[in-house]
C-alpha cells in the first residue's frame, strides 16, 4: 500500500505532522504500536515561549482549546512550574501566590489526587487551605468494585453529573476565593470545565492527577479525530519492525500486523518517542533505535549514562537519534534522504528546537516543511 | 544481544510499567463495577497467580477478550492473552449448559439446519425467549441469528466444477456463521472473487474456529478444533499452495493469533497464508486486477471496525475497498466496541453491560444516519442491527452489490 508520507509513531509529534501534511493535500498514514506520552500530559506544553500562528490554528481546527499566559502552573504535588501555552482548563498564574483562601475538593474513594500535598505546598506560599471530600453515590459503585478507581473512570461519571458537583461545591463554599478540583472533567464533552467555572462563585483551578491524564487523553482523541476527518489513516496497535532501504532512501516499512504487505511512501517521519515509548531502546552495552538502526548520540561509558543522585538532570534523558540540520536521520554518519526524525526521540540533540511538547511540535513542523518543499 | 530473548515473560507481562493506560480503554471496566480491569486482571494478577493459584479471581470471566487493552498498551504487554490464558489454566469450573450451547456454534447449526424455519420461528417467539431466559439465562431481549435451510458447504459443492475452471484458486474458511446462518455472504464472496478470475474451494472439512469455546471455558474442545483446522489448512496451504481467505475478523484472529498464543497450537506453516478476503482482494487489485462497478450505485456507508479487526490491524483494506466503489459516501466510525463480544452479550448477566458498552457507537451511527453500516464481524452485525435498526452488511457483500453484472 502506498501513501505520500508514512509516519511511525502516533504521539504528539506524529499527529501534528500527519494533520499538517493531510491539510496540505498529502495522503498520510500514521502507524503506532500503543498509546503515547499524551496520556501523562500535565496540560502545559513545555518550551513554547512563543507560539506560531500555525500551531494555534492547528489546535483550533482540532477543537482543542488553549490559552497563552506566561507564568506558572500548579503541579499535582503542590509545587509550581513555569508554563506558558496550556490547555484552557489548566490554570496559569503570574506568581505562585494566586489566592488567599482555597477550598480543595476531592471525591471519596479517589486515591490518585493528593489533597494534603497540595495543601502543604499552597500553605508554604502563604495561602490557607481547607480540604473537603465529597461523597457521591454515583461514585460509590465504582469504589465498591474490585478495580482501582482511576481518573478516567471518574471522568466518565463526571461528564454526566458535573452539575451536581457544582451544586455541592456551592453549598460547601464559605469565604474561599478559589476552589481546586482534580482534573477529571471534560473527557468527552470539552465544554464541561468552562461550565463548572461559570457555575461556581469562586475561581476554579483544576489540578493534575496521577495518570492517566484526562486532559491529555482528550487532546489525543481530538487530534486523532481531526486526522481522520481530514482523510488521514491511523493504524492503531501496529508496529514498524524494519525498513527496506534502497539506494540510501527508505523504500518501504514492514509492520508486525501487515507482514508481507509493506507500506510504501515518498517520505517517512520517525516519531517513535523516547525510552518510554520504545523509540529508543537500551541493553547493557548500548542505546539504539530499533526500526532503522539510526545513529544514537550517547556516552560509550555506561557509568556516565545516569547520575546516582536521582533528582538530578539525568544524562540518558539527553541522548537521542542523530540528525542533520534538516532533521534527516543519520545512518553510519550518512543522512537517509527521505527520512525525517521528530519528537522526543531526538532527546536533547537539538536544543534549538526546545524540549517536551515544544520539541515535538517544532520538529514535526520542520519535517513537514521539508517534505512539502520537496 | 540475546539476553532479552531469554528473559521474555509469558505474554510479556513483566514489561508492564503500571502506567494504567489500558484501564482507560477497557469497555467492560467502564460499565461493570464487578470487573477488576485489564491491569489488575492481567499483569498485576499474573504476578500473584504465579505465586499461588489461589489468587485467581473468578471475575476474570467478565473480560470479553476484545483486545482493546492490548492495542492501547505502550509496552507491548499482551494483556487480553494473559487474562484468557489465566482462565484456561486456573478456572476449572464446568461451563454451564447455557455456555456450552452458545459456544457450540457449529453443533447448533448442524442440529437446527434441517428444521431451520421452525427454529427461527421458535427462537423468535416471546414465550420461547422467556423460557430461554428463565432456564438458560440467555437474555430475552436478544434477537437470535436466523438459521438458513441449506448450508453454504452444500451450495458450493454443487458449484465445484465451475469454480475449478477459474485460472487462479483460493480456499475459503467460511466459518459457522456463513455455513449455517448466512450462506449469502459466502455466495457474495464467490461472486466477487470470480469477477477477478479467482475460483473458490472448500477446505477438507473445516470445524468451528473455537473462539466461543475459548471464552466459555471449553479450551480442550477448542484445542481439538484447532489441531483439526491446522491439519486441513496445511493440506490447502502446504500441499496445494493455496491462499486461504476468510470473511470473519474473529475467526481470522482465532486461527492466526489465538491458536498459538492461547491454545499452544503451532500454526506457523499456514499463518502467513491466512488472509481476510478484503486484504486478498486489495492485493489482487494492487497487482493490476480490475473490477467493473455499476454506475447507478449510490450509498452512504458508515464503516465500523470490529474489535478483532482492530487487533488484526487490517481494517484499512476494507476501508480502501469501500472507498473505491463509485457512488459511495464513506464515513469511518470512531473505533469503539459494540458490546456483544461474541457470545458475551447473549448472557443474561451481561445484557445491560453489553448494551451500555455499545451505546456511544449506536449514538454515532444514529447521528451519521447511513444507508448501510459496513462491518466484517457477524456478532457486531447482530448487536448493531438489534440496537439501532440499521442494516449491517459485510464489505464483501457491499462489493458484490456494487459490481456490474
Ligand atoms: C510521563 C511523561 C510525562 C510528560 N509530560 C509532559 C508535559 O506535561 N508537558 C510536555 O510538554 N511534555 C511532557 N512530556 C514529554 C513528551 O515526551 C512530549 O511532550 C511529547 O508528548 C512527545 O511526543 P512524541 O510524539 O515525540 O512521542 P510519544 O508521545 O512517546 O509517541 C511515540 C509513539 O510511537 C509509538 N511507537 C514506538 N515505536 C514504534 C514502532 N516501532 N512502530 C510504531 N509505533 C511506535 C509509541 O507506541 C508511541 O505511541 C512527558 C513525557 C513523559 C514520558
Ligand atoms: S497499558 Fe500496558 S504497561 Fe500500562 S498498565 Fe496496562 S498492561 Fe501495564
Ligand atoms: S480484552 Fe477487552 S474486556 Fe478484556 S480486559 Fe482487555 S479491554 Fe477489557
Amino acid at each position: 500500500m502506498r501513501f505520500d508520507t508514512v509516519i511511525i509513531g502516533g504521539g504528539l509529534a506524529g499527529l501534528v505532522s500527519g494533520i499538517s501534511l493531510q491539510q496540505a493535500g498529502q495522503q498520510t498514514a500514521i502507524i503506532s504500536t500503543g498509546q503515547n506520552a499524551l496520556h501523562f500530559f500535565s496540560g502545559s506544553f513545555e518550551s513554547m515561549q512563543e507560539v506560531p500562528k500555525r500551531t494555534l490554528d492547528l489546535f483550533a481546527g482540532a477543537g482543542i482549546r488553549v490559552h497563552y499566559n506566561p507564568g506558572v502552573r500548579l503541579t499535582p504535588l503542590g509545587t509550581f512550574r513555569e508554563a506558558a501555552l496550556s490547555l484552557e482548563d489548566t490554570s496559569l498564574f503570574p506568581t505562585p501566590r494566586f489566592a488567599d483562601k482555597i477550598l480543595i475538593v476531592s471525591f471519596a474513594g479517589y486515591l490518585d489526587f493528593f489533597t494534603s500535598f497540595l495543601a502543604e505546598g499552597l500553605e508554604k506560599q502563604g495561602m490557607s487551605c481547607r480540604i473537603c471530600v465529597l461523597n457521591l453515590p454515583e461514585l460509590e459503585k465504582l469504589e465498591q468494585g474490585p478495580s482501582e478507581v482511576r481518573s478516567v473512570q471518574i471522568a466518565r461519571t463526571m461528564d454526566r453529573i458535573w452539575e451536581k458537583v457544582v451544586q455541592e461545591i456551592r453549598a460547601l463554599l464559605r469565604d474561599e476565593d478559589t476552589v481546586i478540583l482534580p482534573q477529571v472533567f471534560g473527557l468527552q464533552d470539552i465544554s464541561v470545565p468552562g461550565r463548572i467555572r461559570q457555575g461556581v462563585p469562586a475561581r476554579v483551578v483544576f489540578a493534575g492527577t496521577m495518570p492517566p491524564s484526562v486532559p491529555g487523553i482528550r487532546t489525543q482523541m481530538l487530534l486523532k479525530q481531526r486526522l481522520r476527518v481530514l482523510g488521514g489513516t491511523y493504524l492503531m496497535g501496529d508496529e514498524a519492525t524494519r525498513a527496506n532501504i534502497v539506494d540510501g532512501k527508505v523504500h518501504s516499512i514492514v509492520t508486525r500486523n501487515l507482514g508481507s504487505h509493506c507500506l510504501e511512501a515518498d517520505n517517512f517521519i520517525l516519531a517513535t518517542g523516547s525510552y518510554f515509548s520504545k523509540g529508543l531502546k537500551t541493553n547493557p552495552f548500548s542505546i539504539f533505535e530499533p526500526v532503522f538502526g539510526l545513529d544514537v548520540e550517547y556516552d560509550e561509558d555506561r557509568n556516565r549514562w545516569y547520575d546516582p543522585a536521582f533528582a538530578n538532570d539525568q544524562p540518558y534523558m539527553n541522548y537521542g537519534v542523530r540528525t542533520d540540520a534538516a532533521l534527516h536521520g543519520l545512518h553510519k554518519g550518512k543522512p537517509i534522504g527521505n527520512l525525517f526524525v521528530a519528537g522526543s526521540i531526538l532527546g536533547n540533540t537539538r536544543p534549538d528546537l526546545g524540549s517536551g511538547a515544544g520539541l515535538a511540535i517544532r520538529s514535526a513542523q520542520v519535517a513537514v516543511d521539508q517534505i512539502l518543499s520537496l | 544481544m540475546k539476553l532479552q530473548e531469554y528473559t521474555e515473560s509469558r505474554h510479556n507481562f513483566e514489561e508492564c510499567m503500571k502506567c494504567t493506560v489500558c484501564t482507560a480503554y477497557c469497555p467492560v471496566l467502564q460499565v461493570n463495577p464487578l470487573y477488576p480491569g485489564p491491569k489488575q486482571a492481567g499483569p498485576d494478577g499474573e504476578r500473584l497467580r504465579l505465586k499461588d493459584p489461589w489468587f485467581f479471581n473468578y471475575a476474570l470471566k467478565y473480560c470479553m477478550n476484545c483486545k482493546r487493552c492490548e492495542v492501547a498498551c505502550p509496552s507491548g504487554v499482551r494483556v487480553a492473552d494473559l487474562i484468557q490464558s489465566a482462565r484456561i489454566r486456573y478456572d476449572h469450573t464446568k461451563p454451564k449448559l447455557r455456555d456450552r450451547i452458545l459456544a457450540s456454534t457449529d453443533l447448533m447449526g448442524k442440529l437446527t439446519r434441517p428444521v431451520a424455519p421452525v427454529v427461527n420461528g421458535v427462537t423468535g417467539l416471546k414465550i420461547a425467549k422467556s423460557a430461554m431466559d428463565a432456564m438458560l439465562k440467555i437474555d430475552h431481549r436478544r434477537t437470535f441469528p436466523k438459521y438458513s435451510g441449506r448450508s453454504f458447504e452444500a451450495w458450493l459443492r454443487s458449484h465445484e466444477k465451475e469454480q475449478a475452471a477459474f485460472p487462479k484458486q483460493v480456499a475459503y474458511f467460511h466459518g459457522c456463521y456463513v455455513n449455517y446462518n448466512h450462506p449469502d455472504l459466502g455466495k457474495d464472496l464467490v461472486k466477487v472473487l470470480n469477477a477477478l478470475g479467482v475460483g473458490v474451494q472448500l477446505l477438507d472439512h473445516e470445524k468451528c474456529c473455537g473462539i466461543a469455546m475459548i471464552t466459555n471455558g471449553m479450551s480442550e474442545q477448542a484445542t481439538r478444533h484447532a489441531v483439526h483446522n491446522i491439519a486441513v489448512l496445511k493440506k490447502a496451504v502446504v500441499d496445494k499452495g493455496l491462499t486461504v481467505v476468510t470473511t470473519s475478523s474473529s475467526c481470522t484472529l482465532t486461527l492466526r493469533e489465538e491458536y498459538p498464543n492461547l491454545l499452544g497450537v503451532d500454526n506457523s506453516a499456514v499463518h502467513d497464508s491466512l488472509l481476510m478476503a478484503t486484504r486478498y482482494i486489495y492485493e489482487r487489485l494492487e497487482a493490476g486486477a480490475k473490477f467493473r462497478f455499476r454506475t447507478d450505485f449510490h450509498k452512504k456507508i458508515a464503516y465500523h471496525v470490529p474489535c478483532h479487526m482492530e487487533r488484526l490491524g487490517w481494517s484499512i483494506f476494507s476501508e480502501r475497498l469501500l472507498r473505491m466503489i463509485p457512488g459511495v459516501e464513506f464515513t469511518l466510525l470512531d473505533s469503539a466496541c459494540c458490546g456483544i463480544a461474541g457470545t458475551y452479550g447473549f448472557k443474561k448477566e451481561n445484557y445491560e453491560a453489553s448494551q451500555a458498552v455499545g451505546e456511544p457507537l449506536f449514538e454515532q451511527i444514529r447521528s451519521v444516519n447511513p444507508d448501510i453500516v459496513a462491518c466484517d464481524c457477524e456478532t457486531c452485525k447482530w448487536q448493531i442491527e438489534m440496537s439501532t435498526g440499521y442494516s449491517v452488511i459485510n464489505p464483501i457483500s457491499i462489493l458484490a452489490q456494487a459490481l456490474a453484472e
